[in-house]
C-alpha cells in the first residue's frame, strides 16, 4: 500500500554540514503491516517518517500511497491519510484549548462554519472513556493541564480519530514513565488491530522491536540494512540483532540509548 | 466637565478603540501574531471611511472601511505566509507603505474635514432626535458596533474555522496534522482582525468629524495596553465571550484612567507614553515577579556562603 522508491534526502547540501539522511532508500509496505524500525542515532529513521508524512520534499525518488503518487503532496493534505506521533507528547495537541476543542479539530468533521454538536460531544466522551484515564470528565479543561501520558494517549486518539491508512509512531512512548508507556503501547496495539491500520514504529527498545508487529527494519546511514519478517524473524533474539548489525556495518551498534531487553 | 460627561467621553472613545482591541484579541491573543500594521490600517479605515462618507454614502463608508482593512490584513498575511517575510517585519513594511496609500486616499492631503458631512453618527442623531437617548447618539452607534463584533467573535471562534485559527496560534503542527493549512487560517484571521481595525478608525474619524494622517499613530500600543488591562480583569484561561468582553472593558478602563488623568492636568500628549508604560508593565511585571524567587535564592546562597567561610 506504501511504495517508497529510491528516495534521497540531503540536509544542508553544499555546506560543510551536509548530511545525507536518506540514500537510495526503497521500501514496500503491505496492507496491514506492523513494522518496527531500529537503528543508531542519525540512521535516518525520523527522516524517513518526515519524508513519508511530507514535512519536507525528498530530493529524488517517489512515494506512492494506495496507488496515489504523493511525492509532492503538501503535509496537511497527506495528514488526511497519515497519522503521526512524536516522542514529545506536547507536539500533538494545542495546550491552550480544551480537550473537546482539540478533538473537534482532529475529527475533521463538518464545514468551516460548523460547530461542535451534541452528537460529537457524546462520541468524544465515549471514546475518551475507552482510554480509561478519566479524561471524559475533563472535556472542558485545557490540554496543557494533562500529564505527558494523558496527552500522548489523547494524541493517539486524535491521530486515529478518522482512521488513517498509515500510522507513523516515532518513539511515541520513549518520554513516558514505564507504566504509562506500557499502557499507551497497549492502547496503540488495540487501536491498530481494531481498525486494521498499517503501522510503522520507531523504537529504541530492541526487545519490543522483535515482539511487536510482523516485520522489523534495521537502518543505518539512510539505508535499510535488514528487512526481517516471517519465519526468520520468529527465532530472532536481541543478541542476534546486534550481531547482524556488526556484520553489516563492521562496528558495534551504538547501544547508549538502546534498551537491550 | 462633570463626572457623568467624563464617563461618557471615556465610554465613547473606549468603545471605539475597543474595536481595535478586539482585532488584537483575534490576531495577538488567538493567532499569536503581533500585527504591527495596526496603526496604518486604523488610519486607512479612517481615510477611506471619510472619503466615502464625504461622497455621500455614510452607511457604505462602514463597509468600505472594513473592506480595505481586510485587504490590508490580506497583504500582511500573504507577506508573512507566502513570501517568507518575518511576521513583525511584514507588519512594519505594510504600515510604512500604508502611509503613502493613506495620503493618496485623502486626495494628496493629510487632513480631511467632515463638518458638513452626513455620517453614521449624524444619521443616528436625526433618528434619536425625539427620544431620551438623543444625547447618547454616539454611544449608541459604537455600542451597536461593539456588540456586533463581540457576538461575531463569540460565534465565529467556536466554529471549526475559529478553532483552527486559535490552534494555529497555539500549535501550528497540530493544525497541519488535522489536515488544515495554517497558512489559510493565518490569512483568514488577519483579514478579519484588520477589518475590525478599519472599522474602528472609520468610527473615530466620523465621531470627531475629521481625519488626519496621524489618527492611527500609537493605536497598536494603546490597544495592546487595553487588551492587557482586560486580561488582568477577565483572565486568559476563560471562555471566549468573557475574554472578549474583558477586552472591551479594558479599553474603557484605559480611556477612563486617561480622561481622569487629563482632569488632573496631565498634558494630552502623554497618552502614548502612558500606554507604552502600561504595555511594558503588563508584560514585564509577571516576568519580573517570576524572577523574585531566583533573586531571593541567590541572596540567600551568597549570605549563607559568607557565613560558612567566616
Amino acid at each position: 500500500m506504501l511504495e517508497l522508491s529510491h528516495l534521497y534526502k540531503t540536509f544542508n547540501p553544499g555546506t560543510t554540514n551536509a548530511k545525507e539522511a536518506l540514500s537510495d532508500l526503497s521500501l514496500s509496505v503491505a496492507d496491514g503491516d506492523f513494522i518496527t524500525l531500529i537503528g543508531a542515532n542519525g540512521a535516518g529513521k525520523s527522516t524517513l517518517f518526515g519524508a513519508i508524512a511530507g514535512s519536507f520534499l525528498t530530493d529524488q525518488g517517489s512515494i506512492t500511497l494506495d496507488g496515489d503518487d504523493i511525492t509532492l503532496t503538501p503535509e496537511h493534505h497527506r495528514a488526511k491519510y497519515i497519522g503521526r506521533l512524536f516522542q514529545d507528547p506536547m507536539l500533538g495537541s494545542a495546550p491552550g484549548m480544551t480537550i473537546e476543542e482539540n478533538l473537534a479539530l482532529a475529527s475533521g468533521r463538518g464545514g468551516w462554519l460548523s460547530r461542535i454538536s451534541k452528537v460529537d460531544k457524546k462520541e468524544f466522551c465515549e471514546r475518551l472513556a475507552a482510554l480509561d484515564m478519566g479524561l471524559e470528565d475533563r472535556m472542558q479543561q485545557p490540554v496543557g493541564l494533562l500529564s505527558g501520558g494523558q496527552r500522548q494517549a489523547l494524541t493517539l486518539m486524535m491521530a486515529t480519530f478518522s482512521v488513517p491508512k498509515l500510522l507513523l509512531l516515532d518513539e511515541h512512548t520513549a518520554a513516558l514513565d514505564p507504566k504509562t508507556a506500557e499502557k499507551v503501547l497497549a492502547l496503540t496495539e488495540e487501536i491498530v488491530a481494531k481498525h486494521h491500520i498499517t503501522c510503522l514504529m520507531i523504537t529504541h527498545n530492541m526487545q519490543s522491536a522483535l515482539d511487536l508487529g510482523n516485520r522489523t527494519l534495521m537502518m543505518d546511514q539512510g539505508r535499510i540494512l535488514y528487512d526481517i519478517s516471517g519465519e526468520k524473524r520468529r527465532g530472532l533474539t536481541v543478541a542476534d540483532l546486534l550481531t547482524l548489525f556488526k556484520e553489516a556495518v563492521g562496528k558495534e551498534l551504538d547501544t547508549d540509548r538502546m534498551l537491550l531487553s | 466637565m462633570n463626572a457623568l460627561s467624563l464617563v461618557q467621553t471615556a465610554l465613547e472613545l473606549g468603545l471605539i478603540s475597543s474595536l481595535t482591541v478586539l482585532a488584537l484579541f483575534l490576531s495577538y491573543s488567538c493567532l499569536n501574531v503581533c500585527d504591527l500594521s495596526t496603526d496604518g490600517c486604523f488610519t486607512l479605515g479612517a481615510a477611506v471611511g471619510a472619503v466615502v462618507a464625504i461622497a455621500g454614502h455614510p452607511y457604505l463608508s462602514i463597509a468600505a472601511a472594513m473592506g480595505v482593512g481586510g485587504l490590508s490584513g490580506l497583504v500582511t498575511a500573504i507577506l508573512q505566509t507566502k513570501m517568507g517575510v518575518d511576521s513583525l517585519l511584514a507588519g512594519i513594511v505594510v504600515n510604512t507603505g500604508l502611509y503613502s496609500v493613506n495620503i493618496a486616499v485623502m486626495g494628496n492631503s493629510s487632513l480631511l474635514n467632515m463638518n458638513q458631512t452626513e455620517t453614521v453618527f449624524s444619521r443616528m442623531k436625526d433618528l434619536l432626535a425625539d427620544t431620551p437617548l438623543k444625547e447618547q447618539y454616539k454611544t449608541v452607534v459604537v455600542l451597536a458596533a461593539v456588540v456586533c463584533v463581540v457576538l461575531f467573535l463569540t460565534l465565529f471562534l467556536a466554529t471549526r474555522m475559529g478553532l483552527a485559527i486559535r490552534a494555529t496560534g497555539n500549535n501550528p503542527d497540530m493544525v497541519r496534522s488535522s489536515s488544515i493549512d495554517p497558512v489559510y487560517t493565518t490569512i483568514i484571521g488577519l483579514c478579519i482582525a484588520n477589518s475590525f481595525t478599519g472599522l474602528s478608525g472609520c468610527l473615530l474619524a466620523q465621531s470627531q468629524k475629521s481625519v488626519n494622517i496621524d489618527i492611527g499613530t500609537g493605536m497598536l500600543t494603546v490597544a495592546l495596553a487595553s487588551l492587557l488591562i482586560g486580561n488582568a480583569f477577565a483572565g486568559t484561561g476563560r471562555r471566549i465571550p468573557v475574554r472578549a468582553v474583558g477586552a472591551v472593558f479594558g479599553a474603557f478602563v484605559f480611556r477612563l484612567v486617561y480622561t481622569i488623568a487629563l482632569r488632573f492636568e496631565m498634558p494630552a500628549f502623554m497618552l502614548k507614553f502612558v500606554s507604552s508604560v502600561i504595555v511594558v508593565a503588563a508584560i514585564a511585571g509577571p516576568y519580573i515577579r517570576s524572577q523574585i524567587p531566583v533573586l531571593q535564592r541567590r541572596l540567600q546562597h551568597r549570605s549563607g556562603k559568607g557565613e560558612g567561610h567566616a
